[in-house]
């Protein structure tokens, strides 16, 4: 198509050329090595360090890796060792756990909050900002600030604020039974912000005649609500929801700064199990277990996109 | 997904018309045109019981935002100059034994928090450069020059963005351990962190968007008066995008400030690592006034570029956090 243009826009000599336009010096003089050039920094950089990676990712879960002799060939060997191993199982249940109770925690407050807020004449903007604060705090000093927060003596900020209620002093991270929810409230802390923006900005796209009609047909103010906002929102309520699910199945900050998968194991998640077989001490090297299990989250994560988008497409329908 | 993704993309995006218009008065008329009417009529206003539950409601939810949006992070302004042993003995306390303003000082010099600050900023500049160079000709290239085999490689990128980072963890450190044709490994040098970053394909995507939104009347008219394809690309193309450029910029320095997993991975030498990665490991070594207030100097920058930008966060923010996810 391109050939076509540029032939049309130049004179009669140029074409000649298309007859031979796979001849080297003509695709110099029509700047094919130009666009080249520019195209170079992606290509070094893409090819390096994302395409070449992904697939030696696919090829290194089927092989025995030390970096010391060549690697070798095992076929499904590290899928299968990684099934066999107990914590994988843990891992499973404990980030379903992490991301089941990040829906119950921070699926519906976004969108309460952004449905309030959306409402409220003055001081939207000083509001907004107040609710993406905690997400432009660097995760790690968020984490290492909970982390103190979360001091399980009766002297610690929480349990202080409890005490002034007539709560007993919590464990938080110490204890096996409280830690995975602590690490949940913490990250939906951290990330609230970003997902009330969305719905602030969706919310500013219904169209006000909507409302109107409603209020012709004699709709309540929850009745505006249920039949109107909620189902204008379908569509960005359906990403956010997904995208979350994506996003909690790769959690990894939270268990390895705040508990490094304790106490006994209630807080190991899949990525810090990745983590482990990769890098760590004890268990160290296993890179070919490490890409096998990364490999079986991203199919998984795949997998459940696809149907989860023919679902909604088929409810959107109708 | 990925038509919902690129459609909201393009409606977040700066396109040309508007940028050249004073922000000011954009800001001001989607204000008005929000005001216009929500789920409450004017009508609805008016009346003494939606008044008084809506006044209620209102305080109840600023008193919220201001509870978790703001008050931990007073807090951690407020105990970064206290003495340790009254944050230790009345955390809520304001000041009972007055101020430790040593404690800034102390973090910047003797646990060398300036240095690793200068490391941070060190790391993210790099990453900003390697992400616009890789991002602008990259982009110019695809949209502008549009070569027959783009669509391939535009495909190639976009691809990419549907792989969790995850995958690339392991073969990216061996990579970075054994990098193709350089003969010594990057682990330990600020190229460990700086090259991976340029491989983003959520800024090649929304540089591409805005390219294509150009006028390309004015590209016709720079080659009619003899410019060359690298005087477009400096001299009409890169001008004309400061919009998107300040919002991949403002991205790209965000995320480097927020980045831990790599770093920590391949910066493993003290000396070039960045506040992120030496936090975590000074905090059981340092006295706990010292360590906040070396949390909140880590924590300023961000801050600070937030409130600077407001705007660019507010309106893309969410949506660069959501597809990252």
């Amino acid at each position: 198509m391109s050939v076509h243009t540029s032939a049309r826009s130049q004179s009669g000599t140029a074409r000649l050329r298309i007859g031979r336009r796979h001849n080297p010096v003509t695709w110099v003089q029509r700047g094919g090595l130009t666009t080249l050039v520019f195209l170079l920094p992606l290509l070094i950089i893409f090819g390096v360090f994302s395409w070449t990676p992904i697939v030696e990712a696919v090829v290194m879960s089927f092989q025995k890796t030390n970096l010391v002799t060549a690697p070798v060939f095992v076929g499904w060997d590290n899928f299968v060792a990684v099934f066999r191993d107990p914590v994988f199982w843990i891992a499973v249940r404990n980030t379903g756990y992490f991301a089941g109770l990040a829906l119950l925690f921070g699926y519906p407050i976004p969108l309460v909050a952004a449905v309030l807020m959306s409402e409220v004449k003055r001081m939207k903007g000083f509001f907004s900002v107040l609710a993406y604060l905690p997400v432009v705090i660097p995760p790690v000093v968020s984490v290492l600030l909970w982390k103190i927060f979360y001091d399980a003596s009766p002297r610690g900020v929480f349990n202080t604020i409890l005490g002034w209620v007539g709560i007993p002093p919590q464990p938080w991270i110490q204890d096996a039974a409280t830690a995975m929810p602590s690490l949940v409230l913490e990250a939906t802390w951290a990330g609230a912000g970003g997902t009330i923006i969305i719905y602030l900005a969706a919310l500013t796209s219904v169209s006000p005649d909507l409302y109107d009609a409603a209020e012709v047909d004699g709709a309540s103010l929850w009745g505006k609500i249920w039949h109107v906002t909620l189902p204008q929102l379908r569509g960005i309520l359906f990403i956010t929801l997904i995208l979350q699910i994506i996003a909690t199945a790769q959690v990894f900050l939270q268990p390895f700064l705040f508990t490094g998968g304790g106490p006994v194991d209630s807080t190991t998640t899949i990525l810090l199990l990745i983590y482990q077989y990769a890098f760590t001490q004890s268990l160290g090297g296993a890179y070919g277990e490490a890409t096998a299990l990364s490999l079986m989250l991203a199919a998984f994560l795949a997998v459940l996109s696809i149907a989860y988008f023919r679902l909604t497409a088929r409810w959107s329908d109708n | 997904m990925e038509r919902q993704l690129t459609t909201s993309i393009q409606a977040e995006l700066p396109v040309p018309e508007q940028a050249a218009e004073p922000p000011r008065r954009r800001a001001r008329r989607s204000v008005q045109e929000q005001a216009d009417r929500g789920i409450l009529s004017t009508a609805d206003r008016r009346r003494p019981q939606v008044r008084i539950v809506g006044t209620i409601l209102s305080v109840a939810l600023g008193v919220c935002l201001v509870a978790v949006g703001l008050l931990p992070l007073l807090w951690l302004l407020k105990s970064a100059i206290t003495p340790t042993q009254d944050t230790l003995a009345h955390p809520l306390a304001l000041f009972p034994g007055g101020a430790a303003w040593s404690n800034l000082a102390r973090a910047w010099n003797d646990v060398q928090i300036g240095k690793y600050f200068f490391n941070t900023i060190w790391m993210a500049a790099g990453e900003w450069a390697v992400q616009l160079l890789v991002a602008t000709t990259g982009g110019f290239a695809l949209s502008v020059l549009k070569p027959r085999y783009g669509r391939i490689i535009s495909g190639l990128v976009l691809a990419t963005l549907f792989v969790p980072a995850v995958v690339l963890l392991v073969p990216l450190y061996l990579t970075v351990l054994h990098p193709p044709l350089i003969g010594h490994s990057l682990i330990n040098t600020f190229w460990a962190v700086w090259l991976p970053a340029g491989a983003s394909a959520f800024n090649v995507l929304l540089v591409m968007r805005f390219f294509d939104s150009l006028p390309k009347e004015v590209f016709e008219a720079a080659k009619t008066d003899g410019a060359g394809t690298f005087r477009l690309f400096w001299s009409v193309v890169l001008p004309m995008s400061k919009p998107i450029l300040g919002v991949v910029s403002v991205f790209a320095i965000n995320a480097a400030w927020a980045d831990f997993l790599w770093p920590n991975l391949v910066l493993k030498d003290i000396g070039i690592q960045p506040l992120s990665v030496r936090l975590p490991q000074i905090q059981s070594s340092t006295d706990l006034g010292v360590y906040l207030a070396a949390l909140t100097i880590a924590t300023l920058i961000p801050v600070v570029i937030f409130l600077i930008f407001q705007r660019t966060f507010l309106r893309g923010g969410g949506l660069g956090g959501a597809v990252k996810g």
